[in-house]
Parts: C-alpha cells; sequence; structure tokens
C-alpha cells in the first residue's frame, strides 16, 4: 500500500531536512553559555521523547498495513478489547519518561532561572570571584530598545554591547507596552513590562554581532523593534564605552520624554551621558514632573498603614506568579532573586 | 448648531463614513464579492419562495440535528473567511522581504492575524465541534432531543450573532490589532482607541452567551436523559469525551466573560484594572484569559479524540481496547487542563519552582494522552481496518498529532520556552495539534456522521483528494515553521530583513496552497455528493457497520429520533442489537412527546447583534433602547407556556412503515 | 498476546429469557431544569470567583487614593446585610406557601422579599453614591475598580432577580402555581439564595476584612 509509505516518505524527509538545518540555526547554535544549555535541554527531552514517539509512528503505519482489510493472512480478534499487561506498559512508559523529562525540567528549570546570578563563564570556567558582572538596564519603548549602562554612564538606543566571556545583568521594564527581550545567541528571552522589572542574567562567550528584538507583539512599529547586540572583547568594549562617551548626545528627563513618543525604525543613538535617576522614573512612572511615583503611593494611601504586607497577603488568590509579579512590581524593592 | 451635532452623536456615536474602508481595495473588492453573493443568494431564496421553509423548518427548529447542521454551515463558511485570512498571512510573510514591503501595511497585517486566531478558535473549531456533539449525543444516548431544546436553538443564534458582528467588522470600521487574546495594555483605551478591540471584545462576549449555555444544556442531557440502563460507563466514548468538553466549557467560559467584562469596563469606563497607572495589573489578565484559554484547547480537542474513538473501532471491525482507560484518561486530562495555564508565559518572570510545576503538571497530561494514542493502536491491531476517508483522517492524525505532542511537550520545558516562546516553531506546535488534531478529527467526523444526517455518503474520491493535499499542505505550511523557529523568528511580524529566511516563507505558501486546494477538493466533494445522491444512498441507517445507538436509526432520522426508547445492556448498544438478532418493530406506536419550534433565539440574537453593534459605536440611544427591547422580549418569550406537542401514533406509524419498505429493499 | 487478554464482549447468558431492546410505552427522561439551573449557577459563582481574585491581588493598589478602611460605613452595611438576609427567610416562606399550594401566600412573601430586595439594592446605590461624591470612583484607583467590580456585579445579580420576581407575580396572578411556575419559583430560590451566599462573602471579605488594620 503506497498511501503508508508515501506518509512515512513525506515524514521522514520532511523531519530531516528540519533537522539538518535546525542544526545550523541560532537556536541550536548558540554563542552564549546559558542560550547552550538550553539548547542542550532542547536536544536531550527531544531524544527522551523521540524514544516513544518513533515507536508510536512506526507501529501506526505498520499496524495500518499489516491489518488492512485485504490482508487475509493477518489475525483478527474481533472481540479482544483489553490486555491488563498491556495496559500497564502503555501507561507507564509515558509516564516513566515524563518522569525523566519532569527531574530534568526542575533540574534544568532552577540552573538557568533567568534570575539566578551565573556561576560559570562556560562549561569549564567558573566566575571568577572577583569577577563583577556588567549591568545594562533596558528599556522598552515603542518600538526601540533604551539601553542604559549605569557603571559607565552612558546610553543607547538599538545598539547594545557586552565584553565576551563577562556576566552580564540586564534589568529589564518597558514604558507602555509588553515586549519580550530576546538576544537568541546570548540566552532565552523574558518580558518586559511597564512599571514592573524583570531580570536575565547571560554572557556572550563568542565575539560577533548577534541579533536582537522583541519576541511580543506590541503593536505597529513591532517588526522592526530590533538591535545588533555586539560580543566584543574587552578591549574593544572599552573602545566601544570611549565610543558613546565621544557623542555629543545626552539624555535626560526631557530627551527621554521625547524618545518615548512612539515611532519605528529607529536608527541606532549613543548618549554620552545620562540622567542616573532616569531608569528608576521609568520603572516608577514618573519620569515626567509633576507625576508622583509608584513606589511611593502604590500600596498605601494618604494614611498608609499597609505598604508592608501586601505580598505574602494578597498574592496568593491568583495563583503564585503574582507573588512574583507583585515583587517585581515593587521596582528596587524588588531584587529578591539576586 | 451644537443641539444638531450632539443629536448626531447621540444617534451614530462615532460611526462616520470614515469608518466604511473605501480606500483599501483589497476590502472593497471582498465587499463586492460578499454583496453580490449574498444578494444572488436571497433573491435565489425568494425566488423559489424558500423563506417559510427556512424559518419554519430550520431558523426557528428546536430540533438538535437541525441545530447540529446549522453550526456546522456556520463553522465551515466561517472557515473560508478565516483560511483567506491565513493565505493572505502566508502570501505577505513570503513578499515582504528587505525593500519589499509585501502588498499588506502593518495596520492590516494585524487585524488580519487577530482575525484569523479568533474566526479559527471560536467561530469555526467551536461551532463544528458544537455542531457534531448536538447532533450526535442524543442519538448516542438514545434519547428525543437535549434538555432545553429552546435554549439550545438560542445558543446557536447566539454564536451566530458573534459571528456575525465579527464579520461585519470587515466592512465598517476595523478588527482588533492586538493578536487573538488581546493582551492589556495593547488592547487598552490609550494603546488601541478604535473600534477593533471593542468587536473583538462584543463578539466574543455574544458568542460565548450561546456556547455557556449550550455547555450547560449538553452537560444536563447526557446526565440526566440518557436510555434506561445506559451507565456512565456504558455510554459511547464520544458521549464521554463530549461529557468533559461540556464540563470544561461550563467551568472555562464565565472566566472568559469575567476578564472581557473587566477589559471593557477598563475601555468604556475608564476603571484601573489592567491599567499601567493607578495600580492595574495587565499580568493578572494575562493570568485570567490563560485559566480560560488552555482548557479551550481541550474543550476542542476532547470531543475530537471521541470522534477518532468511534472510527477507529468502526472500521477496525473491533471494539475500542481499553474503553475503561480511555474514560480515565479523557477525565485526567479534564481535571489537569487546569492546572498548566502557566505555561503560556513562563517568560513572565515567575520564579524557578512555579515555572517548573507549570511545566511538569503540563508534562504529565502527555501521559494520558499517551496512553489514548496507544488504545486507538491497539484497536487496530488484529483488526481487519477499512480504510474508508474517515480511517484515513484517523491515521494521517496519529502520525501528526504525536509531532505536534512531543514538540508541545518541549516548550513546556521552561528554559526551552524561553527560546522558543512567541516564535514560529510555537505557531508550527498548535497548528500541530489543531489541525493534525481537532480538523483532521472534524472532517473525519464530518464524513463519518454524514450519511446519518443526510441519507447519502459522501464522495469517496473527492475525500481522499481533500485528505492528501490537507495532510501533504499541512507538512509543506508548518514544517518551515519549526525550522524557522530555531532560527529565531517570531510571530506577527510583517517584514523581514534576512533574506535567508525568504525560501521557509516560500515553501509555507507553497502549502498554504495546498491546504487551499485541500479545502477546495471538500467543497467539490459536497457538491458531487449531492449529485451523486441517488448512488450514494443510504437506505439502511447503518452504512458502516456501526456500534453505537445514532446507527439503530433511519439515515436521516425521523424528527423524534427513536419511535421507542432503545433499552442499553452493554457497551456498544447497536452492536449487541445486531447480535441478538434485534427486529424492528412494526405496529404498537405510541404518541411521541416533542417540543414546539421558537422564534425567540433569532429574535433574541437578532437585537443582541444591534446592542453590540451599538455599544461598539458608542451609540448610547441605540444601545439603550435594544438592551431594554432585549430584556423585554425574553420576559415577554417567558410568557409563552405552549411549548410542547404529541406527534400523533398515526404519524409515527406512518414513518415507520416508510422505513420498513424501504428496509425490504435494501 | 496471552489468552487471558481474549475475553469476549457478549458474555450475555443467551439461555435466560432474550434481552429486551426497547421501552415499550412512553418513556420519560427526568426534567433536568433544577440540575441546567444549578449548573448556570455554579459558572455564574465562578464569574463571582474572577472577581473575588482580582480583588484579592488589586485589594491593596490605592495608588495614593482613599482606602476601603477610610470609607466604609459598617453601619451601613449591616444594615444591608440584615435586609438581604432576611429576604432570604422571606422567600423561605414563600417557598412554604407555595408547598401548601396557597398562590395568594407564595405572592405576597415573594412581594416582601422582592421590597427587602429593592430596600438592598437601595441602601447600596446611596453608598455607592456617597464613596464617588467624596472622590473613591471606579477610576480612582485599582482598589476601588475592583471593589465596584465585584459589589456592582452583585447588585446588578439582585436587579436582574427583583425583575424576574416581577416578572414570576404576573405569572402566577395569571396561571397560578402550575408546575411550570412551580420550577420557576424554585430557581428563582436558587437564585436568591446563592446571591445570598455571595453577598455573605462579600461582606467578610470586602468589608469586614477591609476595615482591619
Amino acid at each position: 500500500m503506497q498511501i503508508a509509505k508515501f506518509l512515512r516518505g513525506v515524514v521522514l524527509t520532511l523531519l530531516a531536512a528540519a533537522l539538518l538545518t535546525g542544526c545550523d540555526t541560532v537556536v541550536m547554535s548558540p554563542s552564549g553559555d546559558i542560550a547552550m544549555q538550553q539548547r542542550d535541554l532542547l536536544v536531550w527531552a527531544t531524544i527522551l521523547m523521540l524514544l516513544v514517539i518513533v515507536p508510536v509512528i512506526v507501529l501506526t503505519l505498520w499496524f495500518a498495513w499489516r491489518y488492512r482489510e485485504t490482508n487475509e493472512d493477518a489475525t483478527y480478534a474481533p472481540e479482544w478489547t483489553h490486555s491488563t499487561v498491556l495496559e500497564l506498559v502503555i501507561w507507564s512508559v509515558p509516564l516513566l519518561i515524563i518522569i525523566a523529562l519532569g527531574a530534568m525540567t526542575w533540574v534544568g528549570t532552577h540552573k538557568l532561572d533567568p534570575y539566578r546570578p551565573l556561576d560559570r563563564i562556560d562549561a569549564q570556567t567558573p566566575v571568577p570571584a572577583d569577577l563583577e558582572p556588567l549591568t545594562v538596564e533596558v528599556v522598552a519603548l515603542d518600538w526601540k530598545w533604551l539601553f542604559i549602562y549605569p557603571e559607565q554612564g552612558i546610553a543607547t538606543v538599538n545598539e547594545l554591547a557586552a565584553p565576551v566571556d563577562h556576566p552580564i545583568r540586564f534589568k529589564i521594564t518597558a514604558s507602555t507596552m509588553m515586549n519580550s527581550f530576546f538576544i537568541p545567541a546570548l540566552a532565552g528571552q523574558i518580558y518586559a513590562m511597564a512599571g514592573m522589572e524583570t531580570k536575565l542574567h547571560g554572557v556572550i562567550n563568542e565575539p560577533g554581532v548577534y541579533k536582537g528584538f522583541s519576541a511580543n507583539y506590541s503593536g505597529a512599529g513591532y517588526s522592526h523593534m530590533k538591535f545588533d547586540f555586539h560580543g566584543l572583547s574587552e578591549a574593544d568594549f572599552d573602545a566601544w564605552v570611549a565610543k558613546v562617551k565621544a557623542s555629543d548626545l545626552s539624555l535626560d528627563r526631557d530627551t527621554y520624554l521625547e524618545l518615548e513618543v512612539p515611532s519605528a525604525k529607529v536608527p541606532v543613538m549613543l548618549y554620552a551621558d545620562v540622567d542616573p535617576t532616569l531608569y528608576h522614573g521609568i520603572l516608577n512612572r514618573c519620569v515626567a514632573p509633576g507625576t508622583v511615583c509608584m513606589e511611593d503611593m502604590m500600596y498605601h494611601s494618604g494614611m498608609g498603614q499597609h505598604g508592608g504586607h501586601h505580598g505574602e497577603a494578597e498574592a496568593g488568590h491568583e495563583g503564585q506568579d503574582h507573588h512574583e509579579g507583585s515583587h517585581a512590581s515593587h521596582g528596587e524593592h524588588g531584587g529578591h532573586h539576586d | 448648531m451644537f443641539e444638531s451635532l450632539d443629536l448626531t452623536k447621540l444617534i451614530f456615536g462615532r460611526l462616520t463614513w470614515d469608518a466604511i474602508p473605501f480606500h483599501d481595495p483589497i476590502i472593497l473588492a471582498t465587499f463586492a464579492v460578499v454583496a453580490v453573493g449574498g444578494v444572488a443568494m436571497l433573491a435565489a431564496i425568494t425566488r423559489y419562495k424558500l423563506w417559510g421553509y427556512l424559518w419554519n423548518e430550520w431558523f426557528t427548529t428546536i430540533d438538535h440535528k437541525k441545530i447540529g447542521i446549522m453550526y456546522i454551515i456556520l463553522g465551515l463558511v466561517m472557515l473560508l473567511r478565516g483560511f483567506a485570512d491565513a493565505i493572505m498571512m502566508r502570501l505577505q510573510q513570503a513578499l515582504a522581504f528587505g525593500d519589499s514591503a509585501g502588498y499588506l501595511p502593518p495596520d492590516h497585517y494585524d487585524q488580519i492575524f487577530t482575525a484569523h486566531g479568533v474566526i479559527m478558535i471560536f467561530f469555526v473549531a467551536m461551532p463544528l465541534v458544537t455542531g457534531i456533539m448536538n447532533y450526535l449525543i442524543p442519538l448516542q444516548i438514545g434519547t428525543r432531543d437535549v434538555a432545553f431544546p429552546f435554549l439550545n436553538n438560542f445558543s446557536f443564534w447566539m454564536t451566530t450573532a458573534g459571528a456575525v458582528l465579527m464579520m461585519m467588522s470587515l466592512f465598517i470600521g476595523e478588527f482588533a490589532k492586538t493578536g487573538w487574546l488581546a493582551y492589556p495594555p495593547l488592547s487598552g483605551i490609550l494603546q488601541s482607541p478604535g473600534v477593533g478591540v471593542d468587536y473583538y471584545i462584543w463578539s466574543l462576549q455574544i458568542a460565548g452567551v450561546g456556547t455557556l449555555l449550550s455547555g450547560v444544556n449538553l452537560l444536563v442531557t447526557i446526565v440526566k436523559m440518557r436510555a434506561p440502563g445506559m451507565s456512565l460507563m456504558k455510554m459511547p466514548v464520544f458521549t464521554w469525551t463530549s461529557l468533559c468538553t461540556n464540563v470544561l466549557i461550563v467551568a472555562a467560559f464565565p472566566v472568559l466573560t469575567a476578564v472581557l467584562a473587566m477589559l471593557s469596563m477598563d475601555r468604556y469606563l475608564d476603571t484601573a484594572f489592567f491599567t499601567n497607572d493607578l495600580g492595574g495589573n495587565a499580568m493578572m489578565y494575562v493570568n485570567l484569559i490563560w485559566i480560560w484559554g488552555h482548557p479551550e484547547v481541550y474543550i476542542l480537542i476532547l470531543p475530537v479524540f471521541g470522534i477518532f474513538s468511534e472510527i477507529v473501532a468502526t472500521y477496525s471491525r473491533k471494539p475500542l481496547f481499553g474503553y475503561t482507560s480511555m474514560v480515565y484518561a479523557t477525565v485526567v486530562i479534564t481535571v489537569l487542563s487546569y492546572l498548566v495555564w502557566l505555561h503560556h508565559f513562563f517568560t513572565m518572570g515567575s520564579g524557578a519552582s512555579v515555572n517548573s510545576f507549570f511545566g511538569i503538571t503540563t508534562m504529565i497530561i502527555s501521559i494520558p494522552t499517551g496512553a489514548k494514542i496507544f488504545n486507538w493502536l491497539f484497536t487496530m491491531f488484529r483488526g481487519r481496518i477499512k480504510f474508508d476517508v474517515p480511517m484515513l483522517w484517523t491515521v494521517g492524525f496519529m502520525v501528526t498529532f504525536v509531532i505536534g505532542g512531543m514538540t508541545g511537550v518541549l516548550l513546556a520545558v521552561p528554559p526551552v520556552d524561553f527560546v522558543l516562546h512567541n516564535s514560529l516553531f510555537l505557531i508550527a506546535h498548535f497548528h500541530n495539534v489543531i489541525i493534525g488534531g481537532v480538523l483532521f478529527g472534524l472532517f473525519a467526523g464530518i464524513t463519518y456522521w454524514f450519511p446519518k444526517a443526510t441519507g447519502f455518503k459522501l464522495d469517496e474520491f473527492w475525500g481522499k483528494i481533500s485528505f492528501w493535499f490537507w495532510l501533504i499542505g499541512f507538512y509543506f505550511a508548518f514544517m518551515p515553521l519549526y525550522v524557522l523557529g530555531l532560527m529565531g523568528v517570531t510571530r506577527r511580524v510583517s517584514h523581514f530583513e534576512d533574506q535567508s529566511l525568504q525560501i521557509w516563507f516560500q515553501i509555507a505558501a507553497f502549502g498554504a496552497v495546498l491546504i487551499a486546494v485541500g479545502i477546495a477538493a471538500f467543497l467539490i466533494q459536497l457538491v458531487v455528493s449531492f449529485k451523486r445522491r441517488e448512488a450514494l444512498k443510504d437506505e439502511t441507517g447503518d452504512p458502516w457497520d456501526g456500534r453505537t445507538l445514532e446507527w439503530s436509526t433511519s439515515s436521516p432520522p425521523p424528527p423524534y429520533n427513536f419511535a421507542f426508547t432503545p433499552r442499553v445492556h452493554d457497551l456498544d448498544a447497536w452492536w449487541q442489537m445486531k447480535q441478538h438478532g434485534f427486529q424492528r418493530p412494526e405496529s404498537g406506536f405510541i404518541p411521541i412527546h416533542m417540543p414546539k419550534g421558537t422564534w425567540a433565539g433569532i429574535v433574541l440574537s437578532g437585537i443582541s447583534v444591534v446592542v453590540g453593534f451599538a455599544l461598539i459605536w458608542h451609540m448610547w440611544l441605540l444601545a439603550g433602547v435594544s438592551f431594554v427591547a432585549l430584556i423585554g422580549t425574553a420576559i415577554y418569550h417567558t410568557f409563552n407556556y405552549d411549548r410542547d406537542y404529541y406527534i400523533p401514533a398515526e404519524e409515527v406509524e406512518r414513518i415507520e412503515a416508510e422505513r420498513t419498505r424501504v428496509l425490504a429493499n435494501v | 498476546m496471552s489468552d487471558n487478554t481474549m475475553t469476549a464482549a457478549v458474555n450475555d447468558s443467551d439461555q435466560k429469557a432474550p434481552l429486551e431492546f426497547l421501552v415499550k410505552g412512553e418513556h420519560h427522561p427526568q426534567n433536568g431544569t433544577l440540575l441546567g439551573f444549578w449548573l448556570y449557577l455554579m459558572s455564574d459563582c465562578l464569574i463571582f470567583a474572577c472577581l473575588f481574585a482580582t480583588y484579592g491581588v488589586l485589594g491593596r493598589s490605592y495608588a495614593g487614593g482613599p482606602t476601603g478602611m477610610e470609607l466604609f460605613d459598617l453601619n451601613l452595611i449591616a444594615i444591608n446585610t440584615s435586609l438581604l438576609l432576611v429576604s432570604s427567610i422571606t422567600y423561605g416562606f414563600a417557598m412554604l406557601q407555595m408547598q401548601a399550594n396557597r398562590v395568594k401566600g407564595t405572592m405576597f412573601w415573594l412581594a416582601v422579599t422582592g421590597l427587602l430586595g429593592a430596600g438592598f439594592l437601595g441602601l447600596e446605590l446611596y453608598e455607592f453614591h456617597h464613596l464617588i461624591h467624596v472622590g473613591a470612583g471606579p477610576q480612582t484607583s485599582g482598589f476601588w475598580t475592583a471593589f465596584f467590580a465585584l459589589v456592582g456585579t452583585h447588585g446588578l445579580h439582585v436587579f436582574f432577580g427583583i425583575v424576574w420576581l416581577v416578572t414570576l407575580l404576573f405569572q402566577l396572578k395569571k396561571h397560578g402555581l402550575i408546575p411550570e411556575n412551580k420550577r420557576r419559583v424554585f430557581c428563582l430560590s436558587m437564585f436568591w439564595h446563592f446571591l445570598d451566599v455571595v453577598w455573605v462573602g462579600v461582606f467578610t471579605y470586602v468589608y469586614l476584612m477591609g476595615v482591619l488594620p
């Protein structure tokens, strides 16, 4: 019967094509240690599942062929409906695989928690004790990316750079829309949300220019909400910082308010100087003059007795994630993960 | 001057001539086609004096079979619209590279992918699933109608009203540009001030009323109205999966209603549920909508699992392998579907423990699902498999669905999700399970039960053409998306810079064309089968040598389904009846108590469309008047106590004698 | 596969009387109205669950505006609560009258229930008016949004309960205690008690816990 064979042919060819080209893709061959570990988990999970998927596909096609109506040689058991042994097998095989996968998931999720500071630079090298991570404050604007380097006192739009083999700590927020900060070569993504801060830790191990973008649809200009991420040697990174510092632009609250206005396809902009309280203002939604910062007003009224314990008391109603979320919404008070 | 201006505003709200998209040739051409087609259809109905027939026999019917058929027609019509959106997206993404902007500006493209998602889930998959459940459940459990026949008619028309409102957005105003779940803050009034999100909200709210009531209705039907002797563990598997689906509907749709109501309050009354400022919390929306959204996908897939179970047993000429474990697997999936919603947003920054909890609960669902696949597999084992079209869909499903299941479990591993979330890999995954699972199952089911509903079978040749084009088209359309996802390409992008991606999008577009041929073949199949209906006629009522009670009655069944209520002794009741040489009684008929048709469903839902439209366009006067009219009509309807009648014994005898005559000729 | 897997599906003892496959005579399935209505109430309960959860999440998001503790007037709420609780009792009296097949008595107690419900709604509207007047409207902050949504949705249910109740009074007057009407009185009774239960939740969770320090 050609049907089954043809079907198998189609599936196998496409799978093979997908796998072959897949090996060449950024997710399958990234350049950062975190993304590589995520890739490894992906591969292992796939292999684990193929242990049962492949036999099922083969059995389906084989049974379909073998027990076709015209094959009089095959056994026909018209009343056979139950077998305790088989039932045990068909429940326990997926169960065992899920136990293994579940264990991998639990360990992997904790190890690759984006909030967790790195303990290694790559598979062989632990992070030296005296090496402080580079901090970058990321703001998703409509529709461009603002990067603030608090330690260097500089800021950029739509261009990000970091030294190779140097842990990076991103603190991420947004002006209005929910976006997702994603550099596939470096590490997995995390949402950027207004009035909240999320965190991401990563390290880039090879010099190069990598793509970064928003991975969460955010309106009309979303398709062009992209930036280049430069992995540079320490010396090149210093040169890059110097280049930014040589720019004649500087970013204060007024220029930020102009920048914040929605716009698309924005070219790279470099700011030699940045208002050190700007990020705090963006996170707490009080950049515009006369606005009160969220952390000063959110959880208490003029009388304000309840400021302290809202998170524990209230978050439980909506699933535990809000617990985390509420902490994040504290802005800078919320760094429990670090 | 000002007074007249206010009057215009009071009556027309924000509706002006600008709302009609004269500037857009694509929409204008579509409108012309729809208008000409619509006028031609109305003219034909008038010409052949069909209005009375349609009104009396269809629009006001409370017969679950006719309502089921109308649901299926609604679903198929909307499939054409949803697929038109799909092919436009595929074309745009295959073209829009580098200097070429494609043919759709982002403003239009964003509406299309939103509309595609909304239509395919709410107005294609849901009506098709509900239609098949509606048609089959009373027949499978041996009863004459559903528990609340009027409510059934009302539910159908409310679903249709939602679809009508959704379609109006194509020509009057715009649809949402937010993605199918309309996350705030993007869907908030500040970021989406237009009417698009309001169309989204009200079409879903109105259709949601229909879905919820239909869920209650079918649930009560299954619980209360089974034929004597049919204990829970003697119910056909399709009825079981429908039972679980309707439990999910009743337990999930209120959450959608609540969350959309909150979103509309944010938009209409400036409240602060999901706003960035004033203490709103957009994450709450994402949580709530997925607390509805995840059970929703099981609402779609569970009945389809039931369909495959019926088909695989019938065509393998064996009872289903492991009925009991199939039932338990279904129940386990039902319960677990409420414990996994957070896997849709691992990337929101929940802690590692929360993420792993939801990841692992998600994986656990694959255990009962895996057991189901094995059960179908061992039903085929040592069978005598007849490869009619429904069985082809089934085998196509089993092979395709496990791939989708595997990629789904991959996405349930949080660190893997971090690199694949919102990518085209995700798109490929859920189309893999929704097309390879839900849609294949619906086509299998439609082909399988078509002779029951119409009295003639579907043409085999065109059915096979349709199947192969769908199957191969699916692989061409979505395997490239898996690859693109691994390349880090995200969803909802309307323009690309990287030329090396283009070839994959072109392959995907080619796949979409193959699927278009599959859809065309299905439509041709309907026409050809109708023309050949004498040759394809099913006079036995049991064309496939079926196992469950729906095959014990004629095709199509009489209005009362069964002249005598069946008495059930075992699973596969009809099979057992056949084994025991059951003889149809030919005398002793008694009058049959039946519900009467009613105008109320179609009228109420018509008024609902007006209410929705008025609210969308801020026509406050019309909104107020039509809302009062809606409540008034509903109250007026409750004063009608004359809701049932008896089919006289002579009429039953006449119908049954005719069937005896037909059977004698077989 | 071993032999024991080959179980026979049809193992009815064929020697006994042949199986009867049809119900001769009229078969009336059970009436599902009460179950159906109960299911509807449970789905409604989920809407309230969402609103309670929302209130839980936004319950301290005052955004610099007033808190509940400053503005809730427990005396007013106590009167309000007793009106609604008493109305549940009077509905109980209506049910007793209905079981005794007394149309007039049923209608009388239903009317009393409706009046108590209207009193409840009146007081609630007064409270809303007062809150908005002192600057705590639904637009003030996440907290007040959630408050008005939860309490207001309950109030809306009471309003439609009263509309239903009035409709039912007319129907009772016209047709008396026929089975259809009895079923409707029963359904409305479930609805009314359900609103009472929800109110106990609102009272406890919003008002009592709201004024606790």
